[in-house]
This record gives structure tokens, sequence and C-alpha cells, in this order.
């Protein structure tokens, strides 16, 4: 396994289309890849440096990236001229970031989203089994427990933030041929619990406050993604805790240690392991195994 | 202070909204009907960016411990303070101790209560908005309850000059059933007939409307067949989770239109977008009402928002 790389994706003619009057929306690729991402990444960052009198939001997606204007600072397509003079000039086999590697303790089949889970059988494709073995048998796996395994087992990279404030998304650091793809629910549920880890597509999320949601759950943080009294020393500079290109470390971890985080965290003195380190995508793609050992290293010392 | 005695419905205070945090999640908040509030506080001699009380459906009563002028824009409801009815589009005196008595909404779905001086709360991210959902802004990130105690700000005016200052009829919007729409985004997953079915539907309004979000029903619209892209997941209303843009309409299988508490991405198509002046006409559309959209060039569009803004300013200047 150590010696699969991943394979870089060539993607097509990226489509700019407007939201109305006041946003463009930018797709790179209808699927998702690293190299979707990170040049929805890099491009979102050099438009933030070139500060473009008129543009007031930038966000990053997955494969895509919107942007918020004001059309009659900036006409709408003066500024696709200009998002398209950033794309002509923006070359990802140079792109590095400083990320962060975060530790990300689950308790995985935890009480709270199970019972949330049996809740809405009928919601769901297979009513007769919970989500982390439906998960895992249409993934190929022999029982959760080894989806477990595979899902704690390499880290993932937070490619998007949005729904609700704090939800991060995230994409498994794997090749495509090792990564976990599974529908939303086939009806929306109208519960989930705050701190729930779910998956829906090929992107783990987890959910900073109770309510809807559409992702198999398979697990409880006993950490936030928000903090909106910024009560956390990790929260001291914003609200959320993730950012696009953040590295997590899902953790398998038991109940014990589950309810000693939790007792910290709502102490306000819980403080997230975190070691900060230069990302270089070339590296990763030639060697995604070996560099995520390496991204990893020291985290735990 | 002002006292709420009763909340009404579903009444938070806003302003133009928090903008410049979307990329973390956090929707810009803000009046539902921009295009009222900002009347409403002309009126009373504030900046656009004041805080009002937004009213939705149900009008609130509320005592003033202080002398204050107040204007009400929006949808029309009936009240009275103290012992007289309380007029519409017009700024109206109003003496401590006073009662203001609110009623049901009878056109549009949002009334917008200004003070002279705006409701004062401590702004969060740079906004008084209310975003209910993680519970910041406005008056304990919530919507208003009997027993809150609402400061309100200093006005450079003079509360003499404020009294009785009304707009003129042609100023008063109507609320149209049309909305206008720009197509885009995602909207190639449509089928030809499905794109067509968008603007020649007469949609209606679901009991699932508000500032998230309104849905539609309608018809049913149709994908084009494909092979789903990877990470967009099965279902044909799938793509790989993007951001959805404030009047953004997306297709799980019934419309939904995003407004100002708007999730900021997901994973549903998305098709279409209203024009920035008519979300401030949809945030009128009552639940059973019907809509139609409209398809429009984005030049037209920028042309409408523009037409928007020369509006408000016509107001805000006739006033002075």
């Amino acid at each position: 396994m150590a010696a699969e790389r991943i394979a870089h994706k060539d993607l097509p003619e990226p489509r700019y289309e407007h939201g109305a009057d006041d946003y463009v929306f930018v797709e790179l690729d209808r699927e998702m890849s690293f190299d979707a991402n990170f040049r929805s990444m890099a491009i979102t960052q050099e438009i933030a440096e070139r500060d473009l009198a008129g543009v007031e939001e930038i966000c990053p997606g997955n494969a895509s990236y919107l942007i918020r204007f004001d059309p009659e600072e900036l006409a709408p397509d003066e500024l696709v001229e200009r998002l398209k003079s950033v794309a002509a000039e923006t070359d990802i086999t140079e792109y590095r970031w400083e990320t962060r590697v975060i530790d990300f303790p689950v308790l995985y089949a935890d009480e709270w989203t199970h019972e949330t889970v049996m809740n809405f059988r009928e919601n769901h494709q297979d009513p007769e089994a919970t989500d982390l073995e439906y998960s895992a048998r249409i993934n190929g796996f022999d029982s959760a427990e080894a989806f477990i395994d595979a899902h704690s087992g390499a880290p993932h990279l937070v490619t998007m933030m949005g729904f609700v404030p704090g939800l991060p998304f995230c994409f498994q650091m794997v090749p495509r041929d090792r990564q976990i793809e599974v529908p939303k629910y086939v009806e929306p549920r109208t519960n989930t619990p705050s701190r729930a880890v779910g998956y829906g597509g090929a992107f783990t999320a987890v959910y900073p406050v109770q309510g809807a949601g559409g992702y198999q759950l398979y697990g409880r943080t006993p950490i936030e993604v928000l903090d909106v009294d910024q009560r956390l020393p990790d929260f001291a500079e914003s609200i959320v805790f993730p950012q696009p290109g953040d590295v997590l470390n899902f953790r398998r971890i038991d109940r014990e240690e589950y309810d000693a985080i939790r007792e910290e965290v709502e102490a306000g003195s819980y403080e997230y392991p975190i070691k900060e380190t230069d990302f270089a995508p070339e590296d990763f793609f030639e060697a995604p195994d070996e560099y995520n050992e390496k991204l990893l290293e020291g985290l735990y010392a | 202070m002002i006292e709420v005695l009763d909340g009404g419905l579903s009444s938070t205070i806003q302003d133009d909204g928090r903008f410049g945090q979307y990329h973390i999640g956090m929707p810009p908040s803000g009046a539902m009907d921009g295009f009222a509030h900002r009347v409403a506080n002309a009126l009373v001699g504030n900046d656009a960016d004041r805080a009002t009380i937004e009213m939705t459906y149900g009008g609130c009563d509320l005592r003033f411990d202080e002398n204050a002028v107040v204007a009400l824009a929006g949808a029309a409801m009936d009240g009275d303070l103290g012992e007289e009815s309380i007029p519409m589009w017009e700024s109206v005196a109003v003496d401590a101790g006073d009662e203001l008595s609110l009623e049901f909404a009878t056109t549009g779905a949002r009334t917008y209560l200004a003070v002279a001086g705006g409701i004062d709360v401590e702004p969060v991210m740079g906004s008084r908005s209310t975003y209910t959902l993680v519970g910041i802004g406005g008056h304990e990130g919530r919507t208003l309850e009997a027993g809150d105690r609402l400061a309100v700000g200093d006005s450079a005016a003079d509360p003499a000059d404020l009294a009785g200052r009304s707009i003129s009829d042609e100023h008063v919007p109507e609320y149209d059933e049309t909305i206008r729409i720009v197509l885009g985004l995602c909207e190639y997953r449509l089928t030809d007939d499905s794109r067509e079915e968008l603007c020649s539907t007469e949609w209606k309004v679901t009991p699932e409307a508000d500032r998230v979000g309104y849905r539609l029903e309608g018809v049913e619209l149709d994908f084009e067949p494909r092979e789903q892209p990877f990470g967009a997941g099965p279902d044909p209303s799938n793509v790989v989770d993007l951001g959805y843009p404030v009047g953004s309409i997306q297709v799980p299988t019934k419309p939904i239109v995003l407004m100002r508490d708007a999730v900021t991405g997901g994973g549903y198509a998305t098709v279409a977008t209203v024009i920035s002046p008519d979300r401030d006409l949809l945030a009128q559309c009552r639940t059973h009402q019907s809509i139609r959209f409209e398809a429009v060039s984005v030049e037209e569009a920028v042309e409408a928002r523009r037409r928007r803004r020369e509006r408000l300013a016509e107001i805000t200047e006739g006033l002075q």
C-alpha cells in the first residue's frame, strides 16, 4: 500500500456562472479531487490577496468557489475576467501552505448518535442496519469495526467550511480506490445531536449544533468546532475552529476518554493537540501514506 | 428602554446583515425585506444600518419607558398606540408610558418597527442581526419574549422634527407575485422541460418558509440522467458539496429558495438565483400564496438592483 500514489486529475475548463446580480459561482470540476480542491484554495487565496474593490465574500468550496460582490462597483463580466486571469496565473504545483495537523477524538458508535439513527430508520436506505453497518457493507468492508478502522486509519483534509457555522467538510487523504463513498439519507432527519460525526458523498462532516441533517452518522466527538462565546483557548481568534487546509486525524477513543475530554471542554480548559507544519502537495501525491505518517509524527509526542 | 409585553409570533432584531463570514458557514442574517427595513429607518431619521424589529405575521406589544419616534414599514399591520391607531409608512411620536399593540399582518409577511436611534444591542461580528440557529446577535440571540427590555440608541435628530413624516404612495411597494431569477449555477442538471417548468409553474409557498429558506410546491422537476460524479452521492439531485448563494434555488425535489439565514453550502443542485431586489419581495410572500418565477438576464438583474438603490436614495432625500 505504501507504494500507492495519487494520480493528478486533469481538470476541465472551469464554468463561470452568475448567481443573479451579486454572486459568481465557479465550478472547477463536477467530481471531487485533491487537484480541484487545492486549486480552489490557491485561487481564492490569490483573489483575497488582490483585494479587489467590490468583492465582499470569498468562499472556497470542495471543487468550486463562490464570490459575493457589489455589481455596481465591479461589473459581473469584469469580475469574471479578473477571476479568469487569476486562474491563468495560478499553478498548484508550486502551491504550499502552512497546515495544522489536529488530533480529533471520536467515540464511534456512541449511544447518542445510535439513538438518533434508530429513531430515523424509516428515512434510511436500509432500515434493518445501522448507518455504520450499511456504510461498511456498500463500501466492501466485512464489519463495522473494519469500516471504523478505515475511517480513522488515515487523516482527513478540511476541503470546505459551510452549511452552518463551523461545519467542516473533510476529504480523506487516501487514493481514490480507498475513498469511502455513501449516499445521504433518503429523507433528511429532523434531528442530529451536536458534535455528531457523519458522512455523505465522499465527505465527513462534524455537526456543530443540534439540528436537521442527512449524513450517515458514525459517532460523536467530545470537542467543539463552534464556540460562539469563545471560551476555549483555541477559539481566541475565531468562533469556529476548523479552517480549509487543516488536517484532522479522527482518532477512535473509548467512553472513558470521551467523558474526560468532555469535562475539560465544558470547563473551558481543553487545548486541542495541534502540530503546525508545511503542506507540500507534490510530496503528498507521490506517496500519500508515507506523507500522512510524516504529518502525524510528533502530534502525539 | 422598550419593554416587550408580547413578542408576537416570531420577532427578531435585525440590521443590514453580518457580511464577510460566509466562508466559515455564517449566513448574513439581517432584515429579510431590506427595502422595508431601510424605509422604516429613514422615516425615523436613522442611518440604513440601524437595527429594527422584524415581526413575522404577528405583531408585538411594547411599552415605551421614554419618549421616542417610531415607524412601521413592510407588511400591513393594524395596531394601536395608546388610544390611537398607528399608520404604516409614517413616523409617529411616542410618549413615555405609551403602549404599542400590533395585530396580525393583513398583506405581506414581515413588518419592521424602527425607533429613532435604533434598537441598541451589542454588535456581534459587526452586526446587531439575530441568527437564532447558533444564538448570536440581537437580544440574547433569540426571538423576542415578554419581559425582554430593549435599549434605544442615540438619535442625532430632534424628535420634534422626526414625527409625522411619511413617504409618497408611489414609493409604497406592491407585494408582487412575480419573482425575477437568473438561471444558472447547476441548472445544466435539469431537463429542458423542467427548466421551462421552473418559470411556467405557479408555485405555492409551503408552511416550511422561514428565515433560512422558502420551500415551494408545484410540479416535480426532473434531472438529466447521468453517471453521478465521484463525491456527489448517488441521488440525481446531488452535486459535490458547494457554496449556495443567498437567493439561490436548490432542488432536493421540491424547490427551496435560500433566504437571509441560509445554509451556506451543501450537496443539492442549485438551478437559479432570485435577483437581490426581489429577495425583499419574496420575504413578503406568505405561506399558501402563489408565486411565479420570471427569468431575466444578469444585466437586467443589475439594472433592477440599481433602481432599488436609487429609489431608496430618493425616499431618504425626500424625508430630509
